[in-house]
């Protein structure tokens, strides 16, 4: 195996720093090396969207850069979008609008949300649709899901 | 409420719109999902798989990977014969051997052939891929219709032609389960009723083959105490009971040396259940005295999680020219796949069953044929042969409209069991409890706007638009039990426990992956004790904690598992009653719950915990009374339910694309009682979306030397939020009268009834193109060539 290499990453608001291979996905470094197993691992390939991060504020798959390539950035997961007891505006509406079923999608659908909410605050029901095409949801045909975007942003 | 009284569908929170108690730790990512289980000093394990349909293994060389950093392990097949037993199975019928890792031929590709156990995830890939494995090739088997004349050759020398199972069922057969012996059938009534029939329909129809396409892949973590010894193993399994028996039995161990937990898992759908990466990891766990992890990746998920459908029938309908269809006879070829997985030769059993539909149809007669071919095994799939049989029944009543040029609603008005046959017992043998047919499909004619949407529909023909309508009314049958109709089973297990401080610990042997039934079941229990749902905890998906349990699948956990808990709950009430009356100097009739408080209308009151105190601590039992306030119960149902809906898509088909536009999806469905109606949205929806997936766009394929090449979520589409319009449904109920709850179960009825709405509506677009039929999935390309081909 290469060399591994000293990586730093703000992660949520904390510095973090690991020496890791240079073959280390993010995924991997947010889930083993930091233990925030909160995002997820769905396809490997970047189709579903499962593992969707924050890298500074856009929407990234994470199973699909190296932990290297996000040296100097800040990331946010999921872990990181609660305001300590008080959830983010997006984590309100999957609940209130049952957006979530068995809840595995679901940080990465968030995630994705988040940024596209900052891109477009008062998007419509096809501009959500559409924002989420990079995220694939098995068990909710996703109209709850378009519901607690919308919530969201009009709480926003 | 008195004291053994179940509650009713009016009671203070069955039928409320409850949030999720699951959702607060999952959407701070706070869920415990398999890949999250971390142990100390746990080693990772990977396989190396076929790439070859059919063969025989030559040599499995693995000495450059022993060599690898990191590597504690590498097996063949052949090392590890003896060491496990097969993969199980649950059938009355003879089956193959199927090893977890297989020792001489391949089968189908993605088929363990040796495996590699290191100390991280990366190091065990690494040494997978240098593993050389020789394989002599075979020809592979991959055409269902061609394997059953045994071409061009056979997987399994004990299944002449293929065959796994060839079973006769319906009219003149005389064994409700159907025969095997053509001989033994009688086809006098059949034979007349095509013979005096004023028309009939005849097509040949294909089921593809599909995959189930859970977010969260399978994985299992095996931890082996060798000193106790005991078992303790997290796995993505929807039976853990199941998981635990016979992942107990594969290490020699009693039940009572093992406890499998199935953790929060990321979607099941039928095909979580029993895996033989399961048994591998518990034995090398045993072998090698450390926790072993294995966590699938998508690629192995597509090769290698339990394929689904993949059914051909020919499907002939004999009707009066009025509509009345008088029989229907179907022959079924079920392309099975390499091996036998758990249900894998009952699935396609199920069609059968269903193949009324929701007609009074007085003769139905099914030959089914399930076949070996070089593909991964099928399974449960949402639905699970239902989805077949109401396919094959309502294009076939598309068909019979088409013919008789009558509207499809009407073809299906005419046929109709009527509210007053209830109970009914079709030709097909399945005796349905209860329905109002023609109530809700008036409702959804209403919802859609049915006539204004035939004359929209006329007038964009008009315009030379191709715009279709679809209708389907689809039949799911749920509940499955009792144990003479589940052949592992049909009940289902629930403890309640009042707690010393009055609040209640429940246990479901229903293990729930996102069906909500921590919040739902704890409504259910909420109006039977009086108190509020947030006093109630609901545990389930761990042996050690639900004694036993069936498990979550064919939309049974509320019907049967909640009725189990009533029926604890019941037990325990009728303990509180006598405590209560001890306490309160008064009669037990007298003892009512209301309001978080037992006690006398009118008179005195105790708190849960007065009761629950005294009831740990009496100083003076009660005679015949023990002391404590926890019961657990075994609920079996009397018979299925069998829940009913309607479902109507328009499309539009763009000519140059071959795009089928999904347009507008109306539906209504009725469920019988519905506990917490948000949950059951949330059900009908997503069941839909992955109906209209099959229709639409999802296909397994396989090429004729057995590679899938459909083995991506690029390459196999399952339904974005983009690809789907706004359902527009709602909802009649009409109660079960066989549980108390008057539930029927809801989870698969949006699969089984989306799917042939949508491919009417296609296929009513194309009909002006002389299209009569056409199988899914109706992607671009398929109907681009239809259109092409019909216009030229």
């Amino acid at each position: 195996m290469s060399e591994r290499v000293p990586v730093e990453v703000r992660v949520n608001g904390e510095p973090c720093s690991a020496v890791v291979e240079p073959r280390l996905l993010l995924v991997h470094f947010l889930r083993e090396e930091l233990g925030l197993t909160g995002t997820h691992v769905g396809c490997d390939t970047s189709q579903c969207g499962a593992c969707t991060v924050l890298i500074d504020g856009r929407s990234a798959k994470s199973c699909t850069v190296f932990a290297v390539q996000a040296a100097g950035s800040a990331v946010t997961t999921i872990e990181g979008l609660a305001e300590g007891e008080a959830l983010h505006p997006l984590q309100e509406g999957f609940w209130e609008e049952h957006g979530l079923q068995c809840g595995y999608c679901t940080p990465g659908m968030i995630m994705a949300a988040a940024s596209l909410l900052k891109e477009n605050p008062d998007p419509s029901e096809a501009e959500i649709r559409s924002g989420l095409d990079g995220n694939l949801c098995r068990c909710t045909g996703y109209q709850h899901i378009v519901n607690a975007i919308a919530r969201a942003a009009q709480q926003g | 409420m008195a004291a053994n009284a179940t509650p009713s569908p009016g009671g203070k929170h069955v039928g409320q719109r409850l949030k999720r108690r699951e959702d607060p730790a999952l959407i701070r990512g706070q869920g415990t999902f398999i890949d999250d289980v971390r142990l100390p000093g746990m080693l990772h394990l990977a396989f190396k798989r076929s790439d070859v349909a059919h063969g025989r293994i030559v040599r499995v060389d693995t000495s450059a990977a022993r060599a690898m950093p990191g590597v504690r392990l590498v097996a063949t097949g052949a090392d590890l014969q003896g060491v496990l037993p097969n993969v199980p199975v649950i059938t009355p019928f003879p089956y193959p051997d199927h090893p977890a890792v297989t020792p001489d031929k391949v089968r189908y590709v993605g088929e363990p052939v040796a495996l590699v156990v290191a100390e991280d995830r990366y190091q065990a890939q690494d040494a997978v891929e240098a593993i050389e494995v020789t394989i002599e090739e075979l020809p592979a088997v991959v055409d269902a219709e061609a394997a059953l004349r045994g071409e061009p050759t056979l997987l399994h020398e004990d299944f002449v032609n293929n065959v796994a199972l060839r079973i006769i069922s319906g009219t003149g057969v005389a064994e409700a389960a159907g025969t095997q012996d053509p001989e033994a059938v009688d086809d006098r009534e059949l034979e007349a009723a095509f013979e005096t029939a004023e028309v009939v329909i005849s097509q040949r129809m294909v089921n593809p083959r599909i995959a189930p396409s859970a977010i969260e892949t399978r994985g299992v973590v095996a931890q082996y105490e060798a000193t106790r010894p005991y078992l303790t193993i997290w796995s993505t399994t929807q039976r853990p009971h199941a998981h635990r028996r016979f992942l107990a039995a594969a290490l020699g161990l009693g039940e009572h040396q093992a406890r499998t937990i199935a953790p929060e898992m990321g979607g099941g759908f039928g095909a979580k259940k029993i895996y033989g990466e399961d048994f591998v990891a518990a034995a090398l766990s045993k072998q090698l005295g450390a926790p072993i992890k294995w966590i699938e990746d998508r690629s192995e998920a597509f090769l290698t999680t339990t394929h689904a459908r993949d059914v051909i029938g020919q499907i002939e309908l004999a009707a009066k020219r009025d509509g009345t269809v008088t029989a229907l006879k179907a022959r079924l070829v079920a392309d099975i796949g390499a091996y036998e997985m758990l249900l894998t030769a009952f699935i396609p059993t199920l069609t059968h069953g269903l193949l009324s539909g929701g007609y009074a149809i007085p003769v139905i007669r099914s030959e089914l044929i399930e076949v070996f071919t070089n593909k991964m095994p099928t399974d449960a799939y949402r639905g699970a042969g239902m989805p077949e049989a109401i396919f094959f029944v309502e294009r076939s009543m598309e068909l019979l409209a088409r013919e008789l040029r009558m509207d499809p609603a009407e073809v299906r008005r005419k046929n109709f069991i009527r509210p007053e046959q209830f109970p009914y017992k079709t030709a097909a043998g399945n005796e349905y409890d209860s329905g109002e047919y023609e109530r809700l499909l008036d409702a959804t004619l209403e919802l859609a706007g049915w006539e204004e949407m035939r004359a929209e529909q006329a007038a964009a023909r008009a315009e030379g638009r191709l715009v279709g309508l679809g209708m389907s009314f689809y039949i799911e049958l749920c509940a499955i039990g009792p144990s003479t109709m589940f052949p592992d089973g049909g009940w289902e297990h629930g403890s309640v426990t009042v707690e010393r401080d009055g609040r209640i610990t429940a246990t479901t042997g229903a293990s729930a992956h996102g069906q909500g039934h921590e919040t739902s079941f704890a409504q259910v229990l909420a109006d039977q004790f009086g108190i509020e749902p947030g006093a109630i905890t609901l545990l389930h998906g761990d042996t050690a904690v639900a004694k036993q349990g069936v498990g979550t699948v064919a939309s049974r956990s509320l019907v049967v598992g909640g009725t189990a808990l009533l029926m604890a709950g019941s037990k325990v009430k009728a303990k509180m009653t006598r405590f209560a009356a001890q306490l309160l100097e008064a009669r037990e009739e007298e003892i009512e719950f209301a309001n978080g408080e037992v006690g006398v209308a009118g008179g005195g009151k105790l708190s849960f915990e007065e009761v629950a105190s005294y009831a740990y601590a009496p100083q003076q039992l009660p005679a015949g009374t023990e002391p404590g306030l926890s019961e657990e119960a075994f609920w079996e149902p009397p018979g299925m339910t069998f829940p009913y809906g309607c479902y109507i898509a328009q499309v539009e088909v763009d000519r140059e694309t071959g795009e089928a536009e999904l347009q507008r999806f109306v539906g209504v469905d009725d469920c019988g009682t519905i506990v917490n109606p948000l949950i059951v949205e949330g059900q009908i929806q997503g069941g839909i979306a992955q109906g209209i997936g099959p229709a639409l766009t999802e296909e397994l394929r396989y090429d004729e030397h057995g590679q899938l090449l459909t083995g991506s979520f690029m390459d196999y589409a399952i339904p974005r939020a983009s690809d789907l319009p706004r359902f527009e449904l709602g909802v009649t109920v009409t109660p079960s009268p066989l549980n108390p709850l008057g539930a029927k179960g809801t989870g698969e009825a949006g699969t089984i009834g989306a799917t042939p709405a949508v491919v009417n509506a296609v296929v009513d677009a194309l009909s002006e193109l002389g299209v009569r039929h056409v199988d899914p999935a109706l992607h671009p390309e398929k109907v681009w060539r239809l259109i092409r081909g019909g216009e030229r």
